[in-house]
């Protein structure tokens, strides 16, 4: 196992090695789909010269990344490239090991017998961890991401650092990762909604009576919230105290939820705003933020069981409806696709979806091309493009969402399943 | 969505794609053939019409007197010409200055990767003049362009003599709110690229202009090799098949028709009898001219440079033949300063019309609204072609034991790896070869640099075809059946999205490599008569299409040649996309060599799998 991860880290290396390289890295590092104004490097550098000079980043509109990572680059900036390779290759070795836990637990004596094939054969489960590294190393929107040296690498790194303390069982850790990860853009809040699932299947078998059950689940609750909500107090005091000043709250978290910038990228909010009458922005702004919100409450409920898959469909979601984002979140999502492998026999529309994936990232750069240099083509043609995208993601998305609780169906009732005259009846979606 | 989600439909409409899969792909191949040729029906197509308000409905008078003055410097100019044998620089400043202008020069050198045949050129070094007129009403942030180029021997002197006469008369109007840049250049495209270059501070070749007129709103270019012309033609294809905004055309037709000058586009004069054959096929030839002309991404005039930086330009050809209408110089000078009135009008960059259309005749066009449903129904088919392979893979293969299953992925992802690392291998080497190894194929081998290049390019293009793709046949024994359908569904995406993305960028190119590659993709298979499939695909195949596009543009030019001075032609025009490609950046080349011909071999790779 480690021999082919470390082959796997090696061939990752030296693929980003050899871009930063070369010329393309500066046509990358442009890439409107690859950088946001929060992540981009050029900014980033921007931020570290104003600090240099004595003078607040977020003194212009250019910077708005966090003080944390402005002060971590403040050290390393001669390291960036090795920073963001660390990175990467740390997340992914995180989520590496992050699957290693789930080994089997699905494996029980409860279902039916003629659903022995929907359950991962133990071979099948030992090359997952690789599959899920080698879905992140290779992913081209990471080495697309991590050449462009957009910060959006930290924070996936976080994330699976979250991910992995969550699944091991560390509290205080997940916490404190936790915070960070909202520290750094604001949507990770929704991974919080994992607490309600992952305690109550630990807890199960403590439990003696139903309100003991009960209480060691609240309890537990408010244990997490308070190790959450303090080390999120320690990080934001601590950024006040390195700046001297509150400027970066507006400036960050202000400009996510606010979305000033509409610079074009691959996310829905840029072409709406620009087109909107300004009386109508606040509402509308509303609306397109509670999106990334609203979908946890009844996923957690509906996904109560299952929190790696929760996580997974909570990350799309985040990247498909944050405010700024860049194919370094897709890819962060994309790397758990191989854990639901077990699930491809129910996927319906992976065909169409991949196709149209793949004709997008395509189309991308060349309307940006017709509309920006060549003049020919407009922003439609792009939005398009954007649209086809998310609607792409979406399906996907809800097409694995289908996929696993047709599973869970077909777990609980048998796989081949029988009208009551005996023909084979089929499931339908209402 | 009940498509997407009631299982039984979706079951239906696959099977029935499925099982009528061949049908259907032929029915859609026909479809996209006839809708592309329907295109230039006259009902099909709509009439041009001036979207741009500015230029609409203000009146302009034209009163240009001095046609016979610009006729007479014309001929000074030639003088002058002969005796420097080049450009008269000192000749052409003194002139400029005297009627009023500011005049500047840019230098330029360029050295050519080889030689170009054509125009015999190979260390090329020349000068740019321009004089500007500075707009007597505005703040200076906007500027025109009239350019003209200094050709070697008697051509484009009245060019060169009516944009002085121009010149003249502009000075002494007032309502210009737009600088006018006169600009003659040399060596024709090298010199605009320079100046270009130059003018835009981007520079690699020429020094920098030193002084710059306001952004450049729109240019036209002007060739006229006689005193008296019988139509003037206009060219609109610029470098990769970008055409200027349709209202620039739509100016000059408007004014063709004022001012009473027959106007051509491809050489073709307009024809009313749309509902007979005869015409209906003059309308043919007509749009397929233009769609080989911005199929060959090269640019067809001064012009086409100009495109790149978001300016809208157009070159303007005087075109003298035996027809008994004639024209003077000084009704061309006055619709050149109709259209510049207009120009100068404008309030923003011409953007209001379209961008993406194909022309049957000058007062009709085909939107990419219209156009594109033939390029669709064709990749229909490589989509339908995927789906039924998709279908085929994926239906459950028995499995006897569970260890065979385990070891398929890593063999599938090796053979298939494999072919697509070769064939763009050697994509590459037909990119870089021809030009790295010029040298060394002049040493050993009789030939000049430039037959040199095309031939390795030649030799590198025969040799992909006979390179081993099949190597996954060491790895693992026989290719599987499994192998080549993965391999082959990889290559028709590959294909669909390429070409659509091509299409989109060159509808022409896209279409045309749609029309050989696609019929290909969807028919090749392993098991087909490999003698009789294999000379279809090499029929088939980009340099072939080539080949035969060189031919039909003759015929469609009404200049039939012989297969010896065909083939000739071929040669030099594999030269040419090279070298537009080094000195301009055309796409063509490099979009043949590294994606359409590694796609290519794929499907022949695929004919070979066994």
């Amino acid at each position: 196992m480690a021999a082919p991860l470390t082959l796997l880290l090696l061939v990752a290396v030296t693929v980003r090695a050899a871009l930063f390289r070369s010329s393309l890295s500066e046509l990358i590092s442009e890439r409107v789909e690859v950088v946001s104004p929060l992540t981009a490097w050029k900014r980033v550098i921007e931020g570290l010269a104003l600090l240099d000079l004595g003078v607040s980043p977020y003194s212009g509109d250019v910077f708005h990344e966090t003080p944390l990572t402005i002060y971590l680059f403040h050290f390393l900036v001669d390291y960036a490239e090795v920073t963001f390779m660390v990175s990467v290759a740390g997340s992914s070795v995180f989520s590496d090991y992050l699957f290693r836990k789930q080994k089997f637990a699905l494996e029980a004596d409860r279902y039916p017998l003629d659903c022995l094939e929907l359950i991962r054969s133990p071979k099948e489960m030992y090359y997952i961890p690789l599959k899920v590294a080698m879905f992140y190393l290779l992913n081209p929107f990471t080495i697309l991401s991590c050449v462009a040296k957009s910060t959006c690498g930290l924070n996936n790194a976080i994330i699976a650092l979250f991910i992995l303390s969550t699944i091991k069982g560390n509290v205080l850790l997940s916490a404190i990762f936790l915070s960070l990860a909202t520290y750094q853009s604001i949507y990770p809040l929704t991974l919080s909604a994992l607490l309600t699932s992952v305690p109550l299947s630990c807890l199960i078998n403590l439990c003696v009576t139903q309100w003991i059950c009960v209480f060691l689940f609240w309890w537990f609750i408010v244990q997490y919230a308070f190790m959450y909500l303090g080390s999120l107090f320690v990080i934001i005091c601590l950024s006040f105290f390195l700046l001297g000043s509150w400027d970066y709250l507006p400036s960050v978290y202000g400009f996510i939820l606010s979305v000033p910038d509409l610079t074009p990228n691959i996310g829905l909010f840029w072409y709406f705003f620009a087109e909107m009458f300004e009386h109508f922005r606040l509402f509308f702004l509303c609306v397109f933020q509670i999106n990334v919100f609203f979908y946890t409450i009844p996923l957690s409920i509906k996904l109560k069981e299952h929190p790696v898959f929760l996580i997974f469909m909570q990350l799309a979601v985040i990247s498909i409806f944050k405010s700024y984002p860049t194919v370094g979140d897709i890819s962060l999502y994309m790397a758990f696709l191989p854990v639901w492998s077990h699930l491809h026999r129910f996927l319906r529309n992976i065909f169409l979806v991949s196709c149209v994936l793949l004709a997008c990232s395509a189309l991308f750069p060349v309307l940006w091309h017709l509309w920006i240099y060549a003049g020919s083509a407009n922003s439609n043609f792009y939005y398009a493009i954007t649209l086809l995208f998310n609607v792409a993601q979406i399906l996907l998305v809800s097409d694995y969402f289908y996929a696993f609780l047709r599973r869970e169906h077909h777990l609980t009732y048998g796989l081949y399943l029988k009208r009551k005259d005996g023909s084979e009846a089929t499931l339908v979606l209402k | 969505m009940g498509l997407l989600s009631d299982p039984n439909r979706r079951r239906a409409l696959i099977s029935l794609l499925t099982r009528l899969n061949t049908p259907i792909c032929i029915v859609c191949y026909m479809a996209g053939v006839a809708w592309f040729m329907g295109l230039a029906f006259e009902p099909f197509t709509l009439r041009t019409y001036m979207s741009e308000n500015a230029m609409g409905s203000t009146m302009v008078e034209e009163r240009f007197p001095a046609g016979e003055r610009a006729l007479a410097t014309g001929r000074e100019f030639s003088a002058h010409k002969k005796r420097t044998g080049g450009m008269p620089v000192e000749w052409l400043m003194k002139t400029m200055q005297a009627k009023g202008l500011e005049v500047f020069t840019q230098r330029f050198s360029r050295t050519l990767p080889f030689p170009d045949e054509n125009k015999e050129r190979y260390m090329v070094r020349g000068t740019n003049v321009y004089g500007i007129l500075r707009a007597p009403r505005a703040p200076r942030t906007e500027a025109l362009v009239l350019s003209a180029p200094c050709s070697p021997g008697d051509n484009n002197n009245q060019a060169v003599g009516l944009l002085l006469g121009l010149a003249e008369y502009f000075r002494n109007q007032i309502y210009w709110a737009k600088d006018i840049i006169f600009l003659v250049n040399e060596h024709d495209l090298i010199g605009m690229q320079a100046w270009l270059e130059g003018y835009h501070h981007t520079n690699t070749t020429g020094t920098f202009c030193h002084s710059r007129g306001g952004s450049i709103q729109a240019a036209l270019s002007l060739e006229l090799s006689s005193d008296i012309i019988t139509s003037l033609d206009l060219v609109l294809e610029g470098l990769n098949g970008q055409l200027p905004n349709l209202d620039l055309a739509n100016l000059f037709y408007a004014f063709c028709q004022k001012i009473g000058v027959l106007c051509t586009i491809q050489g073709k004069l307009q024809r009313n009898d749309w509902d007979s054959v005869s015409g209906y096929s003059h309308a043919v030839q007509t749009m397929m001219l233009m769609v080989m002309k911005q199929a060959s991404g090269r640019p067809w005039g001064d012009h086409g440079l100009f495109l790149r930086y978001h300016i809208e330009a157009a070159t303007i050809k005087g075109v003298n033949s035996f027809r008994q209408y004639k024209t003077d110089a000084t009704t061309i000078g006055r619709l050149l300063e109709g259209m510049y009135r207009k120009l100068n009008n404008l309030l923003e960059r011409l953007h209001q019309s379209y961008f993406f259309y194909l022309m049957p005749s000058l007062s009709h066009f085909v939107s990419i609204g219209y156009y594109m449903p033939a390029f669709g129904l064709l990749a229909v088919i490589l989509l339908l072609r995927a789906l039924d392979l998709w279908v085929q893979l994926s239906t459950p293969p028995q499995r006897t034991e569970d260890g065979v299953t385990d070891i398929e992925p890593v063999r599938g992802v090796l053979s298939l790896l494999t072919p697509l690392v070769i064939s763009h291998l050697t994509g590459v080497a037909l990119y870089m070869l021809p030009i790295r190894f010029q040298e060394m194929a002049v040493e050993h081998f009789p030939v000049s640099e430039t037959e040199a290049v095309v031939l390795t390019a030649i030799a590198v293009y025969t040799a992909g075809l006979a390179l081993p793709h099949n190597t996954h046949r060491l790895l693992s024994g026989e290719g599987t059946e499994q192998g080549w359908r993965v391999l082959k569904l990889v290559a028709v995406l590959y294909l669909a999205v390429l070409l659509g993305c091509t299409a989109l960028i060159n509808f022409s190119l896209g279409f045309i490599l749609a029309l050989t590659l696609v019929p290909v993709a969807a028919f090749v298979t392993p098991h087909v008569p490999k003698v009789l499939s294999a000379f279809i695909l090499v029929i088939l195949s980009p340099a072939c299409t080539l080949l035969f596009s060189v031919f039909f543009f003759q015929e469609l030019q009404e200049m039939p040649i012989s297969f010896q001075d065909g083939w000739l032609l071929f040669l030099s025009v594999i030269s040419q996309g090279i070298l537009d490609h080094s000195l301009y950046g055309s796409l063509v080349y490099p979009l043949i060599t590294l994606l359409v011909y590694p796609c290519w071999l794929l499907f022949w790779n695929i004919l070979f799998w066994n």
